[in-house]
């Protein structure tokens, strides 16, 4: 089921005015400068927030539409929200954590297994690295078999060796889920290296000057002369 | 000396300590995370006994238990037994005194909850009642704790409020600090002095703990 977004809302310094599309499969970078509403869009992609006008739309579903009056909830959307810094509960296992919502045990041990954790799963968060932690919150995000998945810097909290090494997986991962990715980061690499198509997002609008513009120095720099 | 007042003293403690979470958490979870119409008159409203003199209170409980009373008149109802001047009185207005001295510790407790963390616990698709039980409670045993002992501490001393709606009933309704009030007013310093010196120490203890706990909450 693809996504369909087409959001505004006022926020304190600008107004976010975005328009997005994601096939399943697919995954959509959404990079820009910090404070430039991508952690908003996310939240309001994910229902914590609600857009002033506009609908979300995960295939025939209609999550929202302000002309309608139709708002559900986050908890009938059926999707998966990885943090920036992981959000796991500290008062539950690994494994727990990951089973919070999960439907079957089975489900569980396959995502452990895949995201090499299976030995850590009765440990605390507090207990393991920041780069296992983030693998017990994919796991967690993707134990619901979630319709969408939505990455809210998911890797910014990691040391660079553990970032890649994720970077990796998360690419390989994404085709098999054949769900719709949104990924926010402010790392233009990263969103290269990852998105099937990258929106940058600059004081709540789609921007794409800005990527030109980030790329313009290197270019500059690498090409020296004319080819 | 009897000894029957510190005895009922220390059962009607446990009997709040163990029955007000029911009602203070729920209304804490209520006040730190929701927003409606009327937020700031339900906060007002569970405060206000912490404000209010004690006999006034201890009056407004004294009507309403009253058998003519609403609430008096369906307790003897279902029960068959007058509410005012019982223990069971003693105890409800226990509850309603120390519904502030739990809420407020417990509200505290809740707001420094990462938020991310009942977000998360929504976007997993949890009901708002599962996650208190879930997510908000197992993470704030500490704040629980430490509003627990405080009204347990609080029942060992009232006073005014279980005057008003308890009278001072031997093995009933008298409690330790209208025990050490009737012996003053007797002249049997002793046995006022005896009384004080045990609740002393209890309070003092039970300060101690709270403490500590709040250290390690920190």
């Amino acid at each position: 089921m693809s996504l369909h977004a087409a959001i505004r809302k006022r926020l304190p310094h600008f107004e976010l005015n975005v328009e997005l599309r994601c096939a399943p499969g697919k995954l959509t970078a959404i990079v820009g400068p910090s404070g430039a509403g991508k952690t908003t869009l996310v939240r309001l992609l994910a229902g914590l927030e609600r857009p002033d006008q506009g609908f979300i739309r995960l295939g025939e579903t209609t999550w929202v539409d302000t002309g309608r009056r139709v708002f559900v909830s986050p908890r009938k959307r059926g999707l998966g929200l990885v943090f920036q810094d992981y959000c796991l509960f500290p008062h539950l296992s690994v494994r727990r954590n990951v089973a919070f919502a999960a439907e079957d045990d089975h489900r569980v041990d396959e995502l452990l297994r895949l995201f090499g954790i299976r030995h850590l799963q009765d440990r605390k968060p507090s207990a393991i690295s920041g780069g296992e932690r983030q693998r017990a919150a994919f796991c967690q995000a993707l134990a619901r078999n979630p319709s969408l998945l939505l990455l809210d810097e998911p890797f910014s909290a990691l040391d660079a060796a553990t970032r890649e090494t994720l970077r990796r997986e998360l690419k390989e991962l994404k085709t098999s889920l054949d769900i719709p990715v949104i990924h926010v980061t402010h790392d233009l690499t990263e969103a290269r290296f990852l998105g099937d198509a990258i929106m940058p997002v600059v004081n709540g609008c789609i921007t794409p000057d800005w990527l030109e513009r980030q790329y313009a120095p290197c270019l500059g720099e690498t090409s020296g002369s004319p080819a | 000396m009897d000894w029957s007042p510190l005895l009922l003293s220390a059962k009607l403690a446990l009997l709040t300590t163990v029955l007000i979470p029911v009602a203070a958490a729920p209304l804490a979870y209520v006040l730190a995370f929701f927003r409606f119409p009327g937020k700031s008159l339900l906060d007002a409203f569970v405060t206000l006994p912490m404000v209010l003199p004690p006999t006034v209170l201890g009056f407004g409980l004294l009507v309403c238990f009253g058998p003519n009373a609403f609430l008096g008149g369906v307790w003897e109802d279902f029960f068959g037994q007058r509410l005012v001047f019982s223990f069971s009185a003693v105890v409800l207005a226990s509850l309603i005194f120390n519904l502030p001295f739990a809420v407020q510790p417990m509200r505290a407790s809740f707001e420094k909850l990462d938020s991310r963390l009942l977000e998360s616990a929504a976007i997993l698709g949890l009901s708002r009642t599962a996650a208190f039980f879930r997510v908000v409670l197992p993470n704030c045993l500490g704040g629980l704790a430490a509003a627990s002992i405080l009204v347990f501490a609080h029942s060992l001393g009232e006073f005014g409020v279980i005057l008003m709606v308890g009278g001072s009933i031997p093995g009933e309704t008298k409690v330790a600090s209208i025990a050490i009030f009737e012996a003053v007013e007797a002249l049997r310093y002793d046995d006022a002095f005896r009384m004080s010196a045990l609740l002393v120490p209890v309070s003092f203890a039970v300060l101690l703990i709270i403490n500590r706990i709040n250290q390690r909450n920190a």
